[in-house]
């Protein structure tokens, strides 16, 4: 039978049924029976013919849509009658099965999807291990020369490749602003080892990716979109990075954004970088990526290289940066690794929440059939049957389930919106969204929310007394003892479950409470922090840039309302930012394959002032001694406790602990301190005030800069650029401003997410939470091993400062030659 | 309750298929409608098995969906009003051949068991 005939045949039993009944009914009469007793007697002899009916119906094939369509209008029904239940049940459901959608979506995406890449599956990160002898935990980043002899080498890898996140300014042109852009130094061969090819134009060859080769660049989509309008005439034109002009060969396809998701444009490597950091063995800066050989597992690949680096750390051991191992994990876990274990817990969270949600509506269910009893007692006389009426009961919860479902996955669809535009810097934010999977887990979730509430309701009503129900129901509504106890019980669970959650909600919100009242050692209210880039063609020399510096932090000073002003290259919470190497000239020399190393980073005179971080002894940087005369340091406290302590005990103590580099002064406790690895402390190179060659050198670094102000900060959100900041018209100048309070924040969720952590020797970690644009110089903090020759005469600072300038001369061609990244702090 | 509860024990007594065999036996006399078919087989067992019509009707349409019996409505020789006549088809006849077959197999299979001692004899 077809589903169309469905109404017909149904009359026709009905018809049927009548007429055998009729029949029945005359027999009695013809039996004598009297008038009224007929019809009583027939029935009896016949049976009930609604259950007849339904029982024949049964049989039907079509027979389950037609009970399910009656089935769901009874319950829209009696939905409908109690609108208030209704609206809070759909409500419940809909916020747990929106929050499991959501968060589900969000897995998929990160952490379930595989990389848009070729086979990723044999795609390794790799790192350089073994600093120490017995140190097996730590990882570092890759240097250029380690690099090559694994490239070299190895037997393993069909492919190595290497990159490097920077910033680069991309110059005004054609009416458009200049802006600073995140960026990445490519090796040639690392779009062919991740499997990708540029949507539009050429991939760099062997050619393009050296010292020689005229600058090529690829284009982001993005960025293509954004910035050129789509227009394929791009490729073949030149831009200009950094006043260098770069010839673009491609545009990447949409999604592409390799190492991270705020890297705009790609360069080659050996064309950008200066030779001597490519064959450095104790620069660790570069990320490599490795592709496996079929049938190479990954313990093999990693033999094969550390006994590469083993070798090669074998013929430099008086350099103690040149590791002995190398380290690997898989490409995907290198991306996700710092989300993966917050997005786990947060799924059970809303696991258990939606636990939580059915729980209710069971309850609610639960509730509303003992106030239904009576109804149902006689729908079970009138000869309704126990599984029909389970089963529409279930309906009923169906019906919610499903509604809150499609109202929870239009929640899920805003908090996916939300968070895929205002998170840019999460990773594989892009991969996210909804697709064929999540509605089908959506699907899976509505019917498991509707048979877990809705089975728990029906055996509920499950009693068979039907006669004591009816008597009951008609004096009062009150339950049984055994549904009692089960209300008891869901409420039991349920308040358990809730009990759970609250507790780590609490522990949370404890812990963000902690963290963003932790004392910085620094002043953080009415403090506003900013981004500096200095245009490189109008600011060629060093000393031209001091004076702009100066020039500005006077006027910024100047402005009303503005009680301090100061540079730094890394503004506190911002992480650990690059990390140098010391030594110390009055110590006896070190062992051979050991060395110093301290967090480094610049600032101005007032910089301290500015931000309130006391000096504890000593004083701060003689203004004065500025540019090649700049040769004072100062130290954090817990460098000096360590480090220079422990160097004075064994032996006769020297007479007095006096590093070329000037110890001036202790700084007070410096926000961020290393609290695993106390040999690392903070060292603060100094002796260059707002604008002295060390922002020159800061081609490889941010600079940061602070300005306090008393009154609000809002009103001076815009100050600094209204003080003639913009002192080029084709280069970007400020960047983004920070409020105190963001940066405390910003300082909080850092150390969260555990980027405060060892400089050097600790376990690789990478800030995947929080690469905004401001941030992304944090990205790779563990520049280990710019190191200092052990006994070089050369105080620290000044040393720094001209091995920087070296650096960025050789890089740029020109000296300095290239827009700075400056932040002021205000 | 109790009745319906005792009728349904009754129903579930009844061997699956014992049902079908009898109607189509009945229906081999001629054409019939329900109420026939089941005061007929009440009768022929000497009330014995009580019909019941929760378990007639949908026999009734099982059968038909298999194609074992069609349906009329056709008004009743003895009284004047259309009922619904059941009338067997060969692929009845064929099915009830098989049933009668297999049904003697069963019954005698069971009386082996039952009276061995008679069997000998």
């Amino acid at each position: 039978m077809k589903w169309w005939q469905i109404k017909k045949t149904d009359a026709d039993l009905e018809r049927e049924l009548r007429s055998d009944l009729e029949l029945e009914e005359q027999e009695q009469r013809e039996g004598g029976i009297s008038e009224e007793e007929t019809r009583y007697a027939a029935l009896r002899a016949f049976g009930n013919p609604t259950l007849i009916r339904e029982q024949t119906r049964a049989i039907w094939s079509w027979n389950w849509l037609g009970s399910f369509a009656r089935d769901l209008r009874f319950s829209l029904r009696t939905l409908r009658r109690t609108p208030g239940f209704t609206v809070i049940a759909i409500l419940v459901m809909a916020l747990g099965i929106g929050a499991n959608v959501a968060l589900f979506t969000v897995v998929r995406g990160v952490l379930l999807k595989p990389l848009p890449f070729h086979d990723p599956d044999r795609l390794v990160m790799l790192y350089e291990a073994g600093l120490h002898e017995d140190d097996t935990a730590g990882s570092n980043e890759v240097s250029g020369g380690m690099y090559a002899e694994w490239k070299k080498q190895n037997r393993s890898y069909s492919s190595l490749a290497l990159a490097q996140g920077i910033r680069v300014g991309l110059s005004g042109s054609g009416g458009q602003l200049p802006e600073k852009l995140n960026s990445a130094l490519f090796s040639w061969d690392l779009l062919r080892t991740l499997g990708v090819q540029p949507a539009l134009g050429r991939d760099f060859t062997q050619a393009d990716d050296n010292p020689a080769a005229s600058g090529t660049v690829l284009l982001s989509w993005g960025l293509w979109k954004r910035r050129f309008g789509s227009d394929p005439a791009i490729l073949n034109q030149t831009i200009d990075l950094d006043a260098e002009p770069y010839t673009v060969i491609g545009v990447m396809p949409a999604g592409f954004d390799f190492p991270d998701s705020s890297t705009q444009l790609w360069t080659p490597v050996y064309h950008d970088k200066p030779k001597d950091t490519m064959t450095s063995f104790s620069d660790h800066m570069f990320s490599v990526v490795g592709r496996l050989k079929p049938g190479v597992g990954t313990p093999q690949g990693v033999g094969d290289l550390s006994v590469i680096s083993q070798r090669i750390h074998n013929a430099h051991l008086n350099d103690p940066f040149v590791f002995r191992s190398a380290k690997s994990r898989p490409l995907l876990e290198h991306i996700v690794g710092e989300i993966k274990k917050p997005l786990y817990v947060l799924l059970e969270a809303t696991g258990c929440l939606l636990l939580i949600a059915c729980l209710n509506v069971a309850n609610l269910l639960v509730a509303r059939a003992a106030a239904r009893r009576k109804e149902l007692a006689i729908r079970s006389a009138l000869g309704g049957g126990w599984l029909r009426l389970i089963g529409e009961r279930l309906i009923e919860c169906l019906l919610l389930s499903a509604s809150g479902g499609v109202l929870g996955l239009l929640f899920a669809f805003a908090a996916l919106q939300w968070l895929t535009q205002t998170r840019h810097d999460m990773s594989r934010v892009q991969s996210i969204h909804i697709d064929g999977v999540v509605a089908a887990f959506t699907v899976g979730v509505i019917v498991l929310c509707a048979l877990f509430s809705g089975l728990i309701a029906a055996f509920s009503i499950s009693d068979k007394r039907i006669l004591g129900a009816l008597h009951e129901a008609s004096r009062s509504v009150r339950g049984s003892s055994a549904r009692a106890t089960l209300r008891r019980v869901l409420l039991t669970v349920e308040v358990g479950l809730t009990v759970i959650l609250l507790i780590g909600a609490g522990l949370l919100l404890k812990s963000y409470e902690r963290l963003r009242s932790a004392d910085m050692g620094c002043i953080t209210q009415d403090v506003i922090t900013m981004h500096l880039g200095l245009p490189d063609a109008r600011y060629a020399t060093p000393a031209q840039r001091a004076n702009f510096y100066d020039t500005l932090l006077d006027r910024v000073r100047a402005l009303p309302g503005v009680d301090a002003a100061g540079f730094a290259t890394v503004a506190p919470g911002q992480g650990p930012g690059p990390d140098w190497t010391f030594s110390i000239a009055e110590h006896p020399p070190l062992p051979q394959g050991s060395g110093l190393v301290a967090l480094s980073r610049w600032a101005d005179a007032k910089y301290f002032g500015a931000m309130g971080i006391p000096i504890l002894r000593g004083r701060t940087f003689d203004g004065g001694k500025r540019l090649d005369a700049a040769n004072e340091v100062i130290i954090s406290q817990i460098l000096r406790r360590p480090v220079l302590s422990r160097r004075r005990s064994p032996g006769p103590a020297p007479p007095r602990t006096r590093a070329k580099c000037r110890h001036c002064g202790d700084c007070g406790r410096y926000p961020l301190r290393n609290r695993r690895n106390t040999e690392a402390g903070a060292i603060l190179p100094a002796g260059c005030r707002g604008g002295e060659r060390r922002h020159a050198c800061d081609s490889l670094q941010p600079r940061p800069g602070a300005v306090r102000a008393s009154g609000t900060a809002h009103r001076l959100r815009d100050g600094p650029r209204s003080a003639r900041l913009r002192c080029a018209d084709h280069e970007p100048v400020a960047q983004q401003i920070d409020r105190g309070p963001e940066l405390q924040h910003r300082a909080a969720r850092r150390v969260r997410h555990g980027v405060a952590g060892s400089c050097r020797g600790g376990p690789v970690r990478r800030d995947v939470l929080h690469r905004s644009a401001a941030d992304d110089r944090n990205r790779h903090p563990r520049r280990a091993g710019r190191k200092a020759r052990t006994g070089d005469a050369k105080d620290v600072a000044g040393w720094n400062a001209a091995r920087c300038l070296r650096s960025c001369r050789r890089t740029r061609g020109k000296p300095g030659s290239q827009p700075v990244d400056a932040r002021l702090a205000l | 309750m109790s009745s319906m509860a005792k009728q349904a024990q009754q129903r579930v007594g009844l061997l699956q298929g014992t049902l079908d065999m009898l109607i189509l036996r009945t229906l081999l006399y001629g054409p019939a409608h329900g109420h026939q078919i089941g005061k007929h087989i009440q009768r022929t067992t000497n009330e014995f098995l009580q019909m019941q019509h929760g378990s007639l009707y949908p026999a009734l349409h099982r059968l038909e969906r298999r194609g074992w019996v069609v349906s009329q409505w056709e008004t009743a020789p003895d009284r004047n009003r259309e009922f619904k006549y059941y009338r067997l088809t060969d692929k009845g006849r064929k099915q009830l051949l098989v049933e009668e077959s297999q049904w003697k197999q069963m019954a005698e299979a069971v009386a082996r068991v039952l009276w061995p001692a008679a069997e000998e004899n």
